[in-house]
C-alpha cells in the first residue's frame, strides 16, 4: 500500500500545477500518469500557444510541458509515477494503479482526477478500416515517433485541432489533400486556417465523408456536400484517393473514473459530454475526489493549468494545509479563470458550467 | 514511413533492432512502441474483429480503443500502440480471443 495526502491521475497541463501548487502548500503529492513523460496533449504540440500570458501563450506546447514538469521536479514531497494506469477508485477511498505489469494500491486522502479528454469518432461507412485515425494518434505518431500516419491525408474537422494537426503534418511531409467541415463555417482560429491555406490546402465547408473504401486498408474517401439543413446532397460526390482519413471531430471528456467511483454525473454538450457535478473548487459529490481540465469541461490547457491550481489548492485547504498564503493563490487563481472566460467561447463553457457547477458535501 | 528531416523536432531513437512480424524480420528502434515500428514498415492492419473479422489498425495510439491487440512473445491481447519494443520479440496477428494460461 502507497500511502499520500493527494494522489493526482494525469500530468497534463491540470495535474502538473495540480501538483505543484498542492506540493507548495507542503502536502504529500502522488501524481500518475499513464505515459513514459509528463504534459498530456501538450508533448504533441509543436506549434506556439494562444491562450493568456500567465499561461505561457506564445510558448511551444512541447516547451511549456517541460516548463510545467520541471516545477514539479523541484519539490520533494512530490512523487511522480510515470507509465502507471489508475485502474480504478473503491469505496474504501483505495485507488488500484498498474505499472510495469504489477497492481499497487493507493490510499490518499484526495483524489483529483485530471485525465483528460479522448477523441470523438464519426459514423460513415467504412469508419473501421486501419488508416481512419484519430488526430490524436495521427500527432503520436509524427511527434512523438517520427513517423508519418501516411503518404496523403484527408482531415475530418476544421476546428482548432484539425487546423494545427494537417499544419502539423505539413511539417512531417505529410501531404493533406484537403480538409473537410460540416458545418458553413471554419470553426478554429483564422490564423491556423490561414496557415494551412497558404500552404495550399483546401479547406470545404459544408462537406462531409460519405464512406471510405479500400481493400483491407483506406484506399480513398468519397466526400460530398450538406445544404444549410446539413443534409448532403446527392450527385455532389467526389472521390479523394488517400491513404489515411484523419478525425478531428471533437473531444469527450474521459469520465470512466469517474462513473466507476460513483460521482455524480450530468451530460452537459457545451462541455463535451458527461462530466462530474462539482462546486467551484472542483469538488465532486464524493468530496476526496476532484476533478480539473478536459475531463471536467474539454477546454483549452490555459483553463486547465488554472483549475489544476485550483482543485491543487482546494484539496490541500481542505486538509487544513497551505494556510492564508494558498486562500490567497487560489482567489487569484478563480479571478484568472473567470478572466480566461470572458471572451465568445467563454460563455458557451459559463452556460455548461451553471449546469453542473453546485454546494456539494463539503465535510469529508 | 520514417520523417528524415522536420523543421522543429529532433527524434530521440533507441538503438536499431530487428524482431518479427508473422516470421517476417523487420527494424524499429528500441523503445519505440510496436505499434510505431509495424507502421513505420508499412504495416496498417494489426488485427481483425471478432465476429465480422475485419481487419482493425492502430486507431487511438493511447491503449484505450482495444484496435491494436496482438501477441507478443506468445502473450495475446497486447496493446501494442503503447508496449515498447526489445531486440528479438515475436509480434503475431492474434487469431481469435487469446486464452489465459
Ligand atoms: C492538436 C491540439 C492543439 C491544441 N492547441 C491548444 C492551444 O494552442 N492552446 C491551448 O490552450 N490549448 C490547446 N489544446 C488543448 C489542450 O492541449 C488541452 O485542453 C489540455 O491538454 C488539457 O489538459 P489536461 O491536463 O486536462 O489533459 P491532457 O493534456 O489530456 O492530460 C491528461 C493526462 O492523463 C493521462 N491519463 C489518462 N488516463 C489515465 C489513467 N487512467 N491513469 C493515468 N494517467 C492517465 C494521459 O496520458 C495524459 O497524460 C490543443 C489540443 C490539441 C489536441
Amino acid at each position: 500500500m502507497i500511502e499520500t495526502q493527494i494522489a493526482i491521475i494525469g500530468g497534463g497541463p491540470a495535474g502538473l500545477q495540480a501538483a505543484t501548487a498542492a506540493g507548495q502548500t507542503g502536502a504529500q503529492v502522488l501524481l500518475i500518469d499513464n505515459f513514459d513523460r509528463l504534459g498530456g496533449q501538450l508533448v504533441k504540440q509543436t506549434h506556439m500557444f494562444f491562450g493568456s500570458q500567465q499561461q505561457f501563450a506564445g510558448t511551444r506546447g512541447i516547451d511549456i510541458a517541460t516548463k510545467l514538469a520541471k516545477q514539479v521536479a523541484a519539490l520533494e514531497n512530490v512523487q511522480v509515477m510515470l507509465e502507471a494506469t489508475a485502474l480504478g477508485i473503491y469505496e474504501d477511498g483505495v485507488l488500484l494503479v498498474e505499472q510495469h505489469d504489477r497492481v499497487h494500491k493507493v490510499k490518499a486522502e484526495r483524489i483529483i482526477v485530471a485525465v483528460g479528454a479522448s477523441e470523438r469518432m464519426l459514423a460513415f461507412p467504412n469508419n473501421d478500416l486501419p488508416g481512419v485515425y484519430g488526430a490524436g494518434a495521427a500527432q503520436t505518431l509524427m511527434n512523438v515517433h517520427g513517423v508519418k500516419p501516411g503518404h496523403r491525408v484527408l482531415m475530418v474537422g476544421a476546428g482548432n485541432i484539425g487546423l494545427i494537426v494537417s499544419y502539423q503534418m505539413l511539417q512531417a511531409g505529410v501531404e493533406v489533400v484537403g480538409i473537410v467541415e460540416a458545418a458553413p463555417t471554419i470553426g478554429g482560429y483564422l490564423v491556423h486556417a490561414a496557415k494551412v491555406r497558404r500552404a495550399g490546402v483546401p479547406i470545404y465547408t459544408s462537406h462531409t465523408v460519405k464512406e471510405a473504401y479500400g481493400e483491407g486498408v483506406v484506399e480513398g474517401a468519397i466526400i460530398w456536400q450538406l445544404d444549410e439543413n446539413w443534409s448532403p446532397i446527392p450527385g455532389t460526390e467526389r472521390d479523394v484517393a488517400v491513404d489515411v482519413i484523419c478525425l478531428a471531430v471533437g473531444l469527450s471528456p474521459l469520465s470512466d473514473l469517474l462513473w466507476q467511483a460513483g460521482c455524480e454525473m450530468a451530460y452537459v454538450p457545451e462541455l463535451g459530454g458527461s462530466v462530474a457535478v462539482r462546486d467551484e473548487l472542483l469538488r465532486t459529490s464524493n468530496p476526496e475526489i476532484y476533478v480539473a481540465g478536459d475531463v471536467a469541461g474539454v477546454e483549452e490547457a490555459s483553463s486547465a493549468m488554472v483549475e489544476g491550481r485550483i482543485a491543487g489548492l482546494g484539496a490541500a485547504l481542505s486538509l487544513g494545509l497551505g494556510g492564508e498564503t494558498a486562500f490567497k493563490h487560489l482567489q487569484e487563481a478563480r479571478e484568472q479563470l473567470t478572466a480566461l472566460r470572458s471572451g465568445p467561447v467563454g460563455e458557451k463553457i459559463l452556460a455548461g458550467l451553471r449546469r453542473v457547477e453546485r454546494e456539494v458535501a463539503t465535510d469529508a | 514511413m520514417r520523417i528524415t528531416e522536420h523543421p522543429i523536432l529532433q527524434y530521440q531513437k533507441g538503438p536499431k533492432v530487428s524482431f518479427t512480424f508473422d516470421g517476417q524480420e523487420l527494424e524499429g528502434y528500441e523503445g519505440e512502441t510496436i505499434a510505431a515500428a509495424l507502421h513505420a514498415a508499412g504495416v496498417r492492419i494489426l488485427s481483425h474483429s471478432h465476429v465480422a473479422k475485419r481487419p482493425r489498425g492502430f486507431f487511438c495510439a493511447i491503449g484505450t480503443c482495444s484496435s491494436c491487440l496482438m501477441t507478443v512473445d506468445g502473450i495475446p491481447n497486447v496493446r501494442v500502440c503503447v508496449e515498447k519494443l526489445r531486440a528479438g520479440m515475436r509480434v503475431e496477428t492474434q487469431k481469435g480471443k487469446g486464452v489465459l494460461r
